[in-house]
């Protein structure tokens, strides 16, 4: 896959504030790109940066070998999906999408075809006629999508689009975006601070921290190979544990008090590792509580119950471990015969090294 | 059971808030109003008013010219200041809310007031000076050498007139204007430049169409007040420049003749409702072939045959009222025209969709 979108040392001022702090990636052709991060991390910026609502202040941008430097955001081969959506009001479904198609040397009945099509695509066929304004939030978001797709951009931005929709509508809907990228074979950029929708949408992430990124990496990777703690605290939830690199090399070894001596691979360290003391991250879905009767080969720790969290499906412990400040958490799914356990009750914990994270400070 | 007690106590609070204003209005609008109507159905016997039902005044106002003369020119008057007033009021209003910093955007719109901290009638006088025989324009002009002497066309005469009244009634067209201007979403530009419009595009395809309820009203707001207005054209109109309130005020007040006055009054009124009906059916006609056209040809297109129309609007009228004349007769004939050829345009553009 080739880079489509090349953006290198991208800087951005807004008068005294840095929005943007040196920004170098590239965007594959076809790929579905997330750019996740928290509110005022420069994420959005970003975005607008590419559509052309905003200038570089210093930096480059090259969106299919183009320099766009100069290049208005009418003539760009990108096209955005707003946050609001931005339907006109003032025009039926049919004029929004219909909207672009202006300058193309089209007839009447073509460009109406066009239209059809498009709102067919975003299961809205027949809504041509309808007035705007009497669209509900899914629908305006489809039409939004469909006055984009008509004019076959090369790259699609999407702006925070499934902030605005109820639960339910929001997983309904990234089910049918990753399909129609699919379909459609055009570079989608999405915007959004939900990492579980960047997670589930996404070939690859960037996670933007305060105008720099982060981490960039497939959603695999990103989840369970974190590279610094504020990844690692930002996607998913993650127990921290002060430890100790006591050997580098060919395998890394680690101490963890309350956890004893681990010998972990190099890849568990993607931040890189360095001697002395460090940050040790797992996850609460790698750690497992050891009900009566169930044994295993992996390695224990005897803790105590601190607090339980009963979510239906899962229930949430907060367990303590001899030699470990805080509580872990650990999540257990609520199978068949297990018992939902009190507060106060003895237990033992189960991990494996191969779970063990070491985070960049 | 007492009245009312078949009303729900929502209901009952909300007649009991609207009666005072209610009453107000019906004693200050509705019964003069009445008054004025019965009155134009008598008639002056010298001292006295004769109360015999008459269609005396209306045969008299159909059939003299001055009256169909003074009506036409209170409504040529009242358009052109209309049209000025809000030509020159979008752009201030465009200005105020897309370009001024939102912080400073009441002080701009409290400086917009400022003329009214003086009396109409001061302001009305403050023209007379500028634009007088040694005013403030004329004196200027002739000290900068640009004229040998001074310019008579722009004191006592319509031209005055319609200076004098654009200038008091921008404000009311700047408000409305304003005020659809700040409810447009802003991400709706963006949107526009993103699907590949220009600013100019942008402007003729999302704001202006956005902007037109604000423009619509502000039409509405200058010039029904402009039609009735006395004051002006009888400061800075001289002969040629009054208007039919002149002729009303001149028939109740010096030639005691109040039926005939009330009777103009009511014409004039007629007059002003048919006007607005036909400017807003020329609204709905100029959106019918505006959406027709929209999206599916060029802009360019489309302004040009809005100006095209426009323009043999305006050939017709004039055309009409220069073979009819000058008579209450002729105006009719205007409108009628004006409908007519509003009602072919729809009808070729229905045939043209099938």
């Amino acid at each position: 896959m080739t880079a489509l979108i090349h953006l290198t040392g991208v800087q951005k001022y807004y008068g005294d504030y840095h929005a943007l702090r040196g920004i170098d990636l590239e965007i594959r052709k076809g790929e579905f790109f997330s750019l996740l991060g928290p509110s005022g991390c420069g994420k959005t910026t970003l975005l607008r940066t590419i559509a052309g609502f905003e200038t570089v202040s210093s930096g480059t941008l090259m969106i299919d070998g183009k320099d766009m430097k100069g290049v208005p955001a009418n003539l760009r081969p990108t096209n955005m999906v707003f946050q609001s959506y931005a339907i006109f009001p003032h025009l039926s479904v049919g004029e929004n999408v219909g909207f672009g198609l202006r300058k193309y040397p089209m007839t009447k009945d073509e460009k109406a075809r066009a239209v059809g099509e498009a709102l067919e695509m975003v299961g809205l066929g027949g809504y041509g006629a309808r007035a705007a304004h009497a669209l509900s939030g899914g629908q305006r978001q489809r039409v939004a999508l469909a006055r984009a797709l008509i004019l076959k951009p090369k790259v699609l931005l999407l702006d925070e689009p499934l902030s605005a929709l109820d639960k339910k509508m929001r997983e309904q809907m990234q089910v049918e975006l990753i399909k129609l990228q699919r379909q459609v074979g055009i570079t989608f950029i999405l915007v959004t601070h939900d990492q579980e929708e960047a997670l589930v949408m996404s070939d690859r992430i960037a996670v933007m921290f305060e105008g720099e990124i982060g981490q960039l990496a497939d959603p695999e990777t990103l989840y369970r190979r974190p590279n610094s703690r504020r990844v690692a605290e930002f996607i998913g939830k993650m127990n921290f544990l002060p430890g100790e690199v006591t050997k580098l090399g060919e395998r890394i070894t680690v101490e963890v008090p309350g956890l004893g001596t681990s010998e972990i691979g190099k890849e568990q360290a993607p931040g890189g590792a360095k001697l002395g003391r460090s940050l040790i991250g797992v996850r609460p879905e790698t750690l497992a509580i050891q009900f009566e009767g169930e044994a295993t080969d992996r390695r224990v720790a005897d803790a105590t119950v601190d607090e339980v969290v009963y979510y239906g499906d899962m229930t949430y412990y907060d367990v303590r471990i001899a030699g470990i400040e805080k509580p872990l958490t650990i999540s257990m799914k609520n199978l068949i015969g297990r018992p939902v356990l009190d507060v106060g009750t003895r237990t033992r914990v189960i991990w494996d090294e191969r779970s063990l994270v070491v985070l960049a400070r | 059971m007492a009245w009312g007690s078949n009303l729900d106590s929502d209901a009952r609070r909300g007649l009991m808030l609207v009666s005072p204003p209610l009453v107000y209005a019906v004693l200050l609008l509705a019964l003069p109003l009445a008054a004025i109507v019965l009155f134009s159905f008598w008639s002056q016997d010298f001292v006295t008013v004769n109360t015999t039902f008459t269609l005396n005044n209306y045969q008299r106002i159909w059939n003299e010219p001055i009256y169909g003369l003074l009506l036409q020119r209170s409504l040529f008057v009242s358009g052109a200041v209309t049209l000025v007033t809000v030509v020159l009021a979008f752009p201030v209003a465009y200005y105020i809310s897309f370009h001024v910093d939102p912080k400073r955007k009441s002080l701009w719109l409290f400086l917009i007031t400022i003329p009214f901290w003086t009396s109409y009638l001061i302001r009305v006088f403050l023209w007379k000076v500028i634009l007088g025989y040694n005013g403030v324009i004329n004196s200027g002009l002739l000290s900068a050498g640009v004229i040998d002497e001074p310019l008579t066309f722009i004191l006592y005469n319509i031209n005055a007139v319609i200076i004098t009244l654009a200038h008091a009634f921008a404000p009311f067209a700047v408000l409305p204007i304003f005020v659809a201007l700040e409810k447009i979403d802003r991400s709706l530009l963006e949107a526009s430049q993103d699907l590949g419009e220009g600013k100019v595009m942008t402007f003729f395809r999302v704001t202006l169409p956005q902007a037109m309820p604000g423009v619509a009203a502000a039409l509405v707001i200058v010039s029904i007040p402009t039609v009735g207005d006395y004051v002006t054209p009888e400061l800075m109109g001289g002969a040629g420049g009054k208007l039919i309130a002149n002729m009303i005020q001149t028939q109740f007040l010096q030639l005691n003749n109040a039926p005939l006055g009330a009777a103009i009054a009511l014409v004039a009124m007629a007059a002003v409702v048919t006007a607005i009906l036909v400017i807003y059916a020329q609204g709905k006609l100029l959106i019918a072939v505006y959406s027709e056209l929209n999206g599916t040809r060029p802009v360019f297109d489309i302004f040009i045959l809005c100006v095209t129309m426009l323009f043999l609007q305006v050939l017709v009228a004039a055309a009409l009222l220069r073979t009819l004349g000058g008579t209450l007769g002729s105006g009719v004939a205007f409108f009628v025209g004006l409908v007519l050829y509003s009602i072919a345009i729809l009808l070729l553009l229905k045939n043209r969709r099938r």
